[in-house]
């Protein structure tokens, strides 16, 4: 069984729910209840966009214990065309070819395995826009 | 609020410590400032301590560790505010005796971190991060300050030999500290050819996993003429959070609660960068200390790299920084690496550094981090 602690989150896992502030515009994902930038506490909520830009990134070659045997792979901020920021694995693409500024898609992929259970986890990962 | 002072310092040295459990480690410590000041009776302590459940499988340590220390049922407090709980607790007591309502308080700090598995160490310290939003995808700690490091080195051209340089410093420093957990001089060469753990950063670039303690003791400034040693003033302190999670800051080329912690502490003592004659900086990682030295004023935003390659953070420079050896020479046991800071400056502020000694040194500063840069605690120590 999937605990708790991630179905509850799959508004945002699995269909990138977002929210933005009904006061000042500013978006935020996962959604928050109080805005950081005017303290409005009216949103509404929407879709995000998989459309996005690298803004910095590393590859992880020394793991923690959920992602050993993986390594090495890529990770990075991606500056999402709705607004937020989010951190991501890159993959689909050389680990020397990823750059800050390079335009990623999201989609959706295997994470990792949860629990004693090894119940696995699907989210989002950010592979290259290809024109 | 009432002027306070440190009148006494402990700590042991810092390490892999087998033999010894997280209570004895502590208690070695306190004991020494304890006796540093000449006192064995406290009226309250407040110990950093960052997962004592995670890395030691104990919590509710506050209480254990006062009851060990022989001073139940005074008030014992345990603070965490992930690797700069030491720093937070130093903060805390000091508010306390500052208050009125103690005069002789302990501020402590201990994290036994070699007794598990590096991976579930690893484990631990990343849930100092956001664990649903950063943990899932398998960044670690190494890897969100690599993500700072590729975005300082394309913003201001920082270079992969600048990082190395902060690592050659503090362990020329920590090499003239026998409390230090690798007191060896190391290379750029060996740096930058060290194992690989999240690019740009390889492993002499992080600050390694200790077992260790520190305690200071703090009482009001007019009483420290009861006192053995030389009081240090308190003259500043500063506290800022920001967004735990790194993606969620506007720029992530600047730690901003470093900044903040640093202008409340600076307004508060009166002072400005200029005056600092050596400051202890949290270096978990190379690229941290380069962006501490920025945010605190010591050279312009994007200078950090070149500050360090021109040698104006080294013994001898025009601020000296890590003159312990920092985290990455004297070791990073998290709950008590605040602490530790807090008593370099008082032992410099009071000329008893020996080879590591500043000349002259009047005005110290400590600038302890939590997390990717979730919370920092800024401190300003003076001679009296
Ligand atoms: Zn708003």
């Amino acid at each position: 069984m999937p605990s708790a602690r991630s179905w509850r989150a799959y508004p945002q896992t699995y269909r990138l729910e977002a929210s933005r502030c009904s006061g000042c515009q500013k978006t935020f994902f996962p959604p928050r209840q109080v805005c950081n930038a005017c303290s409005g506490r009216e949103f509404e909520t929407f879709r995000m966009g998989y459309g996005g830009t690298v803004v910095t990134h590393t590859v992880i070659r020394t793991p923690g214990d959920q992602f050993q045997g993986e390594a090495p792979f890529a990770v990075g901020i991606i500056a999402m065309d709705d607004g937020p920021k989010m951190t991501t694995q890159i993959v689909d693409v050389p680990l020397e070819e990823i750059r800050i500024g390079m335009k990623v898609k999201l989609e959706f992929r295997r994470m990792y395995a949860e629990g004693h259970d090894g119940v696995i986890e699907y989210g989002h990962k950010a592979v290259p826009l290809r024109e | 609020m009432r002027d306070v002072a440190v009148i006494g310092v402990g700590m042991q040295k810092w390490g892999e410590i087998w033999t010894k459990s997280l209570r004895e480690i502590f208690v070695e410590s306190a004991l020494l400032a304890m006796d540093d000041a000449g006192i064995d009776k406290l009226e309250a302590m407040y110990v950093g301590s960052m997962s004592p459940g995670l890395f030691a499988a104990q919590e509710h340590i506050g209480s254990l560790l006062a009851d060990y220390l022989g001073q139940a049922p005074i008030p014992a407090t345990r603070v965490e505010s992930a690797c700069a709980s030491g720093g937070l607790a130093f903060r805390m007591a000091c508010m306390d005796v500052a208050s009125g309502m103690h005069d002789i308080v302990l501020a402590g700090g201990v994290e036994k971190m070699t007794d598990i598995s590096g991976g579930e160490a690893t484990f631990a310290l990343s849930t100092a991060s956001d664990m649903k939003w950063e943990g899932t995808c398998g960044v670690t700690f190494p890897g969100l300050y690599a993500m700072m490091a590729v975005a300082h080195m394309e913003k201001f051209g920082t270079t992969r030999e600048q990082l190395a340089q902060v690592a050659v410093k503090n362990h020329a420093n920590g090499s003239l500290n026998a409390r230090a957990q690798f007191p060896t001089k190391i290379t750029a060469e060996q740096v930058i050819n060290s194992v690989k753990v999240a690019d740009p950063l390889n492993i002499l670039d992080c600050s390694p996993i200790t077992d260790g303690a520190a305690a200071v003791i703090v009482v009001p400034a007019d009483m420290v003429k009861n006192f053995q040693q030389p009081g240090v003033k308190v003259t500043g302190t500063g506290h800022a959070t920001d967004t735990i999670a790194l993606h969620d800051r506007d720029d992530l080329t600047v730690i901003d609660s470093a900044r903040l912690a640093g202008e409340q502490a600076y307004k508060m003592a009166g002072k400005t960068p200029q005056d600092i004659d050596l400051c202890e900086v949290h270096d978990c990682f190379t690229i941290a200390e380069i962006m501490v030295t920025e945010a605190l004023g010591f050279c312009e935003l994007g200078g950090g790299g070149p500050a360090v390659a021109a040698g104006h953070t080294a013994l001898g420079g025009k601020i000296p920084v890590n003159t312990s050896g920092g985290l990455k020479s004297k070791g990073h046991p998290v709950g008590a690496t605040g602490v530790g800071q807090v008593i370099e400056v008082v032992e410099q502020l009071r000329g008893q550094s020996g080879q590591r000694q500043v000349k002259d040194a009047k005005v110290g500063m400590t600038q302890n981090m939590g997390g990717s840069g979730g919370s920092s605690v800024v401190h300003i120590l003076e001679v009296m």
